[in-house]
């Protein structure tokens, strides 16, 4: 099972505290110039167990930002529901960080002030929050950088702490979309390790909008694949690779074999 | 400043001297008309040093700052209200754009007999010229706030409040301190054309004294010349301020 491969690598004294998510039968559908409706997804269901980490996948148009934004309490369904940990989500919820494709960085902001506004609008005391930062920079990497502004860093650090804000206040799920793909290749492949590592620490349940196959390999326990619009789930594929996973560990085996798996059911629909 | 900075602004000093005094030789105009820059240097010299010009400038820096926090405050308020509710925009920016495009100086009478108390007319005046450039400012500046940042504050749940302080007044405020650039120097016209209307001190004031009553035409220049050094001390002012607030993004 997914749930006991995640627990069984998460080193020790680690705890789990990964939310579970059950997403029922959503549809969502948006207003068209014309007058009629697009339906962007159509009677979806997806559940992610604690602890998991998740990758969606499909062709442009099929509803995955949709989808992790009806999760995240941003967007509400015309029909279904969504639960963490059992509890419905319709607006947005204390337990679900959110990293958006752009950093999102507030520009007039030091990265630290960046990384406090979450605690700041939370409500947290001055110095708890300062400690909190402190501890979030630590875990991307990016101590030597909490003076500066949004600008004076490189994509890459923005994204780190695009990261470390949405872990603020220790969500029980991670949500991301499409983290990434502002970033060129090589650094892209670090940063999935990064996430991993982050993950192994934190312990966070995780559901990754990727456009990428490779990467929704290397990242995830089970990999969705969504349909051309409107969106449903045409595949969940198991990820045989075990973790701790590496770059140079790999077992390109097995990692072509999901890959060729995942691309079967993509069929032609998709820019990958 | 430093001496590298400072440099062109005194050499642009000089050549606008140096072809004041030259039009004043070439054209030949008396003095009564066109004084020598000289002549006015002097005189600004004599009528701060004797204390005939600080209490008219006092007097006009009053009414320009109160004018200028009347005026520039509620067309924040109002700018955001445009920005956020369409229905706003729609019934009262006509109304706006008519009071913007009626002269100030045809209004100016009508509000002198309607505040006959000095200071509230004036204010009034002041306000209304500042309102328009501060209002529009304030409404493209919150319009153009990123809406990825209002969907990270709505998923941090943040109240109304907390997405206007912290991040719909942040990100709008270059635009703001913009329009608020061109209100303050609006505002020193506002005073002025408020004096003509009818005042017992102000420099507005002093400039018809001593081109009518006086007939000196050095003190007349003078005056424009403290006029126009109150207008450039309060833009760069609210440059300054700018700087402050917004200058490290």
């Amino acid at each position: 099972m997914t749930l006991a491969t995640s627990a069984a690598t998460r080193p020790r004294g680690v705890e789990a505290r990964g939310g579970k998510v059950a997403v029922r039968d959503i549809v969502v559908s948006f207003a068209r110039p014309d007058g009629g409706r697009l339906t962007a997804l159509d009677g979806l269901d997806l559940d992610v167990a604690p602890g998991e980490v998740v990758a969606l996948i499909g062709p442009n148009g099929s509803g995955k930002s949709t989808l992790l934004r009806v999760v995240a309490g941003l967007l509400r369904p015309d029909r279904g529901s969504v639960a963490l940990d059992g509890r419905p989500v319709t607006e947005p919820d204390a337990g679900i960080g959110l990293v958006f494709q752009e950093p999102r960085l507030l520009p007039w902001r030091s990265v630290a002030a960046n990384v406090a506004y979450p605690l700041e609008i939370a409500g947290w005391p001055s110095e708890r929050r300062a400690e909190r930062v402190t501890e979030l920079l630590g875990l991307v990497g990016l101590e030597g950088a909490a003076a500066l502004r949004p600008r004076e860093l490189s994509g890459g650090m923005r994204q780190r702490a695009a990261i470390a804000r949405a872990l603020a206040l220790e969500p029980s799920v991670l949500l991301l979309d499409e983290p990434f793909s502002a970033l060129d290749a090589l650094t892209r492949e670090r940063f999935n390790v990064e996430l991993l590592a982050l993950w192994s620490r934190t312990g966070t349940t995780i559901l990754v909008v990727t456009h990428s196959i490779p990467e929704a390999v290397f990242l995830a326990d089970r990999v969705v694949v969504l349909s051309p619009r409107p969106g449903r789930v045409l595949a969940q594929i198991q990820v045989p690779i075990p973790r701790p996973r590496s770059l140079d560990t790999l077992d390109e085996a097995a990692v072509s074999a999901t890959a060729r798996q995942i691309r079967g059911h993509l069929g032609q629909g998709t820019d990958q | 400043m430093n001496l590298r900075n400072a440099l062109p602004v005194g050499l642009a000093l000089v050549v606008f001297v140096g072809a004041w005094k030259l039009v004043t030789i070439v054209s030949g105009f008396q003095p009564f008309i066109l004084p020598p820059p000289e002549d006015v240097a002097v005189r600004f010299v004599e009528a701060w040093t004797e204390g005939i010009m600080a209490p008219h400038a006092a007097a006009t820096l009053r009414e320009v700052v109160i004018g200028f926090a009347v005026g520039a405050g509620l067309a924040v308020a109002v700018g955001y209200l445009l920005a956020r509710s369409r229905l706003a925009e729609r019934v009262l920016s006509p109304y706006l754009v008519a009071a913007q495009a009626t002269p100030i100086l045809a209004l100016a009478p009508l509000i002198a007999l309607w505040f006959p108390d000095g200071l509230t007319g004036k204010i009034v005046i002041c306000a209304l010229i500042v309102f328009f450039p501060v209002a529009v400012a304030t409404m493209v500046g919150i319009r153009s706030v990123d809406a990825g940042l209002l969907e990270l504050g709505r998923s941090l749940r943040a109240t109304h409040r907390q997405i206007f302080t912290t991040l719909e007044i942040p990100a709008a405020l270059p635009s703001i301190l913009g329009g608020m650039r061109v209100g303050v120097t609006l505002a020193v016209v506002g005073a002025i054309v408020s004096e003509w209307a009818g005042a017992e001190q102000g420099l507005g004031w002093l400039v018809i004294l001593a081109r009518g009553s006086l007939f000196d035409t050095p003190l007349m220049f003078a005056t424009l010349v403290t006029i126009a050094m109150l207008g450039v001390a309060l833009y760069f002012l609210v440059v300054l301020v700018e700087r402050r607030l917004v200058g490290a993004r």
